[in-house]
């Protein structure tokens, strides 16, 4: 399973691609389950990236974890939620987000 | 220190107003992300895992108030509230937009600040002895030549474009603070038999991958040869160094492959062509950038003595702060003062924008509007009158930075690791958080004495873990973070490189990994004052490792 993930231009802000966009927040991700999913959310990347949307594109492998997703790898983690020693800062310090680690 | 001219003044409003242009045109969509990419690295700009990072430069760690309180503004007003001071001398912001930049940039232009040469295959900020101006046992200030080749170096267009990134450090002094040989060049500033001033010269010294101790490539350099000699290595470097492996980039390579003697030859060769021409430094232009440097007017302030004696019988923590992070002026109405930035428990080398205040009002009120920045990741009141060291301590206390921990196990030197940098395998903030937990005990650590403990979050050293008396290094193994351990490394002038004791822990393990090589140094040291890193190159690896691996070393 993977999940389209990049940074946003104007800020750096990390941001997931979901049914609606990207948002800022891995939640509610839009999950490819084969290689026809990885395709078109890569095609979607790409053309975000030369539309000047977003920058550091790639296609990262998660899990479904009691419904919620959750990156594979420990970088993905920390990206989704923020650093893990201050839990005030990125993804985290908003409502309804997980800590990494 | 030292003060923009005329044309430092124009350069860098115009860098700022064409970087300002591009970033403009790069939201706009006219440039791509491949074409502006090295544009913004140029000005300090980086992605890292959150967000974009900016390394804003801080020449030789010299700053004063007004920087300071402008570096604590950018932390309040386009950041989170708070600025990572790295090995480099240098400050980072974890959290800046793009959109922002150009803001930043000439807020910091408007205090003779700027990001430029933080980033790219040019000439990095040159470093120096973090007590240059201020230690008793300095033969001169070494700033006013790093000053000198910042100047040289500025957009170089000759040396813009090197095989890899360049560092260059300088230290006046024969204990070296400034970690010379690890670095592309060490200078060693002292004088000969004559009384002269000039350079002991180191080449080809560096950590990350390969880590390599410099060469010295010639004993003594008359300074006025500094610029001409620097070019001679240069040019040497920029013909030969190689372009094709970017891990094989550096000049250590280099200068490792084609053998000391050899190189030494090349760059007498090409100097024997530049020597006496141009570059040559006339005394006039070195003393009137030495001028920037002149000590400030330390006026005589005896009654330091008493003051301190019965401020000690006040207050134990006051005594022990003094013990740890206070250091000899040469002026002996004076001290320096050593400003940890590694509360227990805290990220080491961070600081908020109130404590970047804090420091900024000391320095104006106590310590002549002088602050420096030292590659271990502290801040440093170089020219304090011992009879203000009380003051200071209690306005130190006040904004949480009175951690009387320089030099000890807590005084922990960690990179941002895999909680923000892109290029991380593994934490590093967390492992130094957790150690310095296990090892708050002030009298423990004051016990286990001077032990540099650093670490990094991928082989690229930027924690210097290889010169660490005790290094971690994180690496990723099976997509879980693990960490190697190295010993008897060094960073000063007796460098040494740490080796690898064995298997290395799990971020579980990691700590007790550390108090077990701690029991054993204290248990095998012959004296409290045989220092960690003398008892290790007494005893070398073996008992560490029976320690560590109790049950597998003989099996192995
Ligand atoms: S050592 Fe590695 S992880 Fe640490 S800051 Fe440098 S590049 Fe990043």
């Amino acid at each position: 399973m993977k999940v389209l993930t990049a940074n946003r231009l104007i800020d750096g802000e990390a941001v997931w691609y979901s049914a609606d966009g990207w948002r800022e927040t891995l939640e509610g991700a839009e999950i490819a389950a084969d290689k026809d999913g990885e395709a078109r959310l890569e095609a979607i990347g790409a053309a975000a990236f030369a539309a000047d949307q977003v920058l550091d594109v790639a296609i990262i492998d998660v899990a479904l974890i009691d419904g919620a997703i959750v990156p594979t790898r420990l970088r993905e983690r920390i990206r989704a939620a923020g650093p893990t020693n201050r839990n005030d800062l990125g993804k985290q310090a908003r409502p309804h987000a997980v800590q990494a680690a | 220190m030292y003060r923009y001219d005329e044309f430092d003044r124009d350069f860098v409003s115009a860098r700022v107003a064409e970087f300002a242009d591009q970033v403009d045109r790069r939201l706009a969509g006219q440039i791509t992300e491949d074409q502006f990419r090295p544009l913004r690295l140029m000005n300090g700009v980086y992605l890292q895992l959150h967000a974009y990072m900016l390394r804003v430069a801080i020449p030789y760690g010299t700053l004063n108030a007004r920087q300071m309180r402008m570096l604590a503004h950018i932390a309040r007003t386009y950041d989170k509230g708070y600025g990572h001071f790295t090995t480099r001398q240098n400050i980072q912001y974890n959290w800046p937009a793009l959109s922002d930049m150009p803001a930043i940039l000439a807020d910091l232009a408007s205090v003779e600040m700027h990001a430029i040469q933080t980033s790219g295959n040019c000439i990095r900020n040159v470093t120096a002895d973090h007590f240059a101006g201020a230690a008793a046992d300095e033969v001169a200030d070494p700033r006013p030549y790093a000053e000198i080749l910042r100047q040289w170096s500025s957009v170089h267009p000759e040396f813009s474009y090197l095989p890899r990134k360049f560092k260059i450090a300088v230290t006046g002094a024969d204990r070296d603070r400034a970690a010379i040989q690890v670095h592309d060049i060490g200078l060693h500033l002292k004088k000969d038999g004559a009384g002269r001033l000039g350079f002991a010269v180191y080449v080809g010294g560096g950590q990350g991958r390969t880590p390599i101790i410099a060469k010295k490539i010639r004993d003594f350099l008359p300074e006025e040869h500094l610029l001409s000699y620097t070019t001679a290595i240069m040019r040497v470097y920029n013909l030969h160094g190689r372009r094709d492996n970017k891990y094989k980039a550096r000049i250590k390579i280099l200068v490792h492959e084609t053998g000391t003697d050899e190189f030494a030859r090349q760059v007498e060769a090409e100097w024997s062509s530049l020597k006496d021409g141009q570059l040559t430094l006339p005394a006039a232009d070195i003393r009137a950038i030495e001028a920037y440097f002149a000590p400030p007017p330390l006026v005589a302030r005896p009654e330091g003595d008493e003051a301190l004696m019965l401020a000690r019988l006040d207050s134990r923590s006051f005594s022990e702060w003094l013990d740890q992070n206070v250091v000899t002026h040469r002026n002996p109405d004076y001290a320096a003062v050593t400003i940890s930035l590694k509360g227990i428990g805290d990220a080491p080398g961070d600081a908020t924008d109130e404590q970047m205040d804090g420091v900024a009002d000391l320095a104006e009120r106590y310590a002549f509007d002088e602050i420096r920045v030292s590659h271990e990741q502290n801040l440093i009141l170089p020219h304090v009158a011992r009879a203000d060291l009380e003051a200071v301590y209690d306005e130190l206390v006040r904004i949480g930075l009175a951690t009387a921990n320089a030099n000890l196990i807590t005084d922990i030197i960690a990179c941002p690791g895999l909680d923000y940098c892109a290029l991380a395998n593994a934490r590093s903030i967390p492992v130094a958080q957790e150690i310095s937990k296990r090892f708050a005990a002030l009298d423990r650590q004051r016990d286990i004495g001077e032990l540099k403990l650093k670490i990094s979050g991928c082989i690229n050293a930027c924690g210097h873990h290889h010169v660490g008396h005790i290094g971690i290094l994180g690496v990723e193994k099976k997509g879980a973070e693990l960490y190697q351990i190295t010993l008897g490394g060094s960073g000063d002038e007796n460098t040494s490189i740490g080796e690898i004791i064995g298997r290395g822990f799990g971020p579980e393990e990691i700590t007790d990994a550390i108090e077990t090589i701690v029991e054993t140094y204290l248990a095998l040291r012959n004296a409290p004052t045989e220092r960690f890193i003398d008892a290790y190159r007494r005893l070398g690896p073996q008992p560490f490792k029976e320690a560590l691996y109790v049950g597998e070393v003989r099996a192995a």
